[in-house]
């Protein structure tokens, strides 16, 4: 019943929360729209993983207010709570239970009536691939089995916010690729909010990211516009046969160049003037005997570096 | 929901080689004993007999037995609270049950409830071998009740100390020797003050089975279990609720 869910899923306002003296949240903020993937994005100890026990109920905020739907979730901690669905840095699984009892039982303790579960656990094996798995103890299964059926209980129950805190770490890259494609698609229909300190992981799944460092939110923007920021133009360049450095750095527009090893160069450039041209005709000239020429892409970790680097030195991005 | 909670304890309980060790182990005691009190009423029947108002086979065979049941419960009930909550907390399987959509009240009490399912399988066999003396002779009924329903509450007792000593800390282990611990102190707080006006005994969930081990069915001593069960129930409530705020 996706009509019954309004657009903004989850709201939380101004959260603080220290252990003993120490504030490890100050005045944490998100919110999230129906159908949006949000990544939370920071260094180990940022305070991403304390934020989403924050947000499930698990641990109450010191101040603030948590609204899932619409149902503030420290008054009404029973009725929001059943719109969430939190898979915790380690799953919460009973090893001694098989994959179907243990999925029922998730179920049921989110509220789901017994004629209901049957069918909720077809669908939620089958989108988690753990068909031909139902009736092994959890114990026996695989890291990245056990992982699924962490996701599974998550969102057997059909929630409007779905909360995965480091939903791929310890995964091979094949699973990593299944896992991500699986969290893509539970973003057509549910909210969810995922904890990473992969780049990679925000690039390819998330609409939006959020970037925690001790405790504070510093930048918050759509993924694609976050690639944007920092922009540099410049791209990599090698020769079989290369000339010397300084005819390299004497081409008209380019502003630094560094040697990445005996053949390969990288340039970098003003954004108006690009050498390339001028380059491949010169290579063809002198027979440097050009091999490739890749354009440097910004990676995600360049413009969280820079992004962490302003903030320690006191700049707003 | 409780019994959603419930029932996962139990099943989780039964699939554990441990529990049926100790099922089979404690079994075999029982036995033992109820075997070694019979062979002895056997033979002092003859000089039973000739005295008049003689104890009878359920005062000498089913009295002793459960006094026993009720000493060898207090070791044994330690082992099966220090998982309840500590495991839970250790394997990080806590944060399930704290996002869902429960109360705390509703945690404690499925936890509870669950294991006494399991316990009340473990006592009733005692009543069961008891009753295959009635191809024999008679039974005191009322005595033997009187003890099964008091050995019932004082198991409460002891369930609902060691799920609250199990929900202060992450180690099963622990959480074990704390609620053995605590069992014992109460009954070396009962056994070893002589006087019998002490305070002492009164605080010892043992002394107040005696009572029912005589036969005698004393609402003080009911309400000493219930009085005991709930504040240790409440007490581990308000530690999960605790479990929010402090982390």
């Amino acid at each position: 019943m996706p009509n019954a869910t309004p657009d903004i899923t989850l709201t939380a306002r101004k959260l603080k929360r220290s252990f003993g003296n120490q504030t490890v949240i100050h005045d944490v903020s998100l919110q999230l729209k129906r159908g949006e993937v949000l990544g939370l994005l920071g260094h180990n100890g940022a305070g991403k993983s304390t934020t989403m026990q924050m947000l499930t109920g698990c641990i109450t905020p010191d101040s603030g207010t948590i609204e899932v739907c619409g149902i503030d979730l420290v008054k009404q901690p029973t009725l929001a709570k059943a719109h969430l669905g939190y898979l915790p840095e380690t799953p919460p699984l009973y090893r001694e239970l098989r994959v179907n009892d243990y999925l029922i039982f998730a179920a049921r303790l989110r509220g789901m009536s017994a004629k209901d579960v049957p069918e909720a656990l077809a669908l939620t094996m089958q989108r988690c691939g753990l068909n031909d798995k139902r009736n092994q103890l959890i114990g026996t299964l695989s890291k990245g089995y056990q992982q699924r059926v962490g996701i599974a209980q998550a969102i057997i129950h059909q929630p409007a916010v779905v909360i995965l805190d480091e939903p791929t770490v310890g995964l091979d890259p094949t699973q990593i690729r299944e896992i991500r494609t699986l969290i893509r698609e539970l973003g057509n229909q549910h909210s969810v909010i995922l904890s990473t300190h992969l780049l990679g992981e925000v690039e390819s799944i998330c609409d939006r990211v959020e970037i925690m460092q001790q405790g504070k939110l510093i930048y918050g923007d759509t993924s694609a516009r976050m690639q944007r920021y920092g922009q540099v133009s410049g791209f990599t360049i090698s020769f079989r046969n290369p000339p010397a450095l300084s005819i390299l750095q004497g081409v008209s527009g380019v502003s630094r160049i560094e040697q990445v090893n005996a053949n390969q160069f990288r340039i970098l450039h003003s954004a108006e003037q690009n050498p390339s041209a001028e380059l491949l005709t010169l290579a063809a000239q002198y027979d440097w005997q050009l091999e490739q020429l890749t354009p440097l892409q910004t990676r995600l970790e360049d413009v969280f570096v820079q992004i962490t680097d302003e903030q320690n030195a006191g700049v707003q991005p | 929901m409780i019994r959603v909670i419930a029932l996962r304890e139990f099943r989780s309980l039964l699939s554990m080689p441990s529990t049926w060790f100790v099922l089979a182990a404690i079994q075999f005691i029982f036995a033992w004993f109820f075997l070694a009190r019979l062979d002895a009423f056997l033979e002092i029947q003859p000089q039973l007999a000739q005295i008049a108002n003689a104890p009878g086979v359920t005062a000498s065979i089913a009295a002793p037995l459960f006094n026993v049941i009720a000493l060898l419960l207090m070791m044994l009930i330690p082992m099966f609270t220090m998982r309840l909550i500590a495991e839970e907390r250790r394997n990080q399987t806590l944060a399930l049950l704290l996002s869902s959509p429960l109360s705390s009240a509703q945690i404690v009490l499925g936890k509870f409830l669950g294991l006494m399912m399991f316990l009340a399988l473990l006592i009733v066999t005692a009543p069961l071998m008891l009753y295959t003396l009635q191809l024999g002779t008679p039974l005191d009924h009322g005595l033997l009740w009187s003890n099964v329903i008091g050995l019932f509450m004082l198991t409460c007792c002891y369930a609902s100390l060691g799920l609250y000593i199990s929900s202060l800390t992450a180690q099963p282990i622990i959480a074990a020797i704390g609620a053995l611990a605590a069992l014992l102190g109460l009954w070396l707080a009962d056994i070893s003050s002589n006087s019998a006006e002490t305070p002492w005994h009164q605080f010892s969930p043992l002394f107040h089975f005696q009572n029912f081990n005589y036969g005698l069915m004393d609402s003080g001593d009911a309400a000493y279990f219930i009085l005991f069960s709930t504040v240790f129930l409440l007490l581990t409530m308000k530690r999960l609720n605790n479990n929010r705020i402090y982390g």
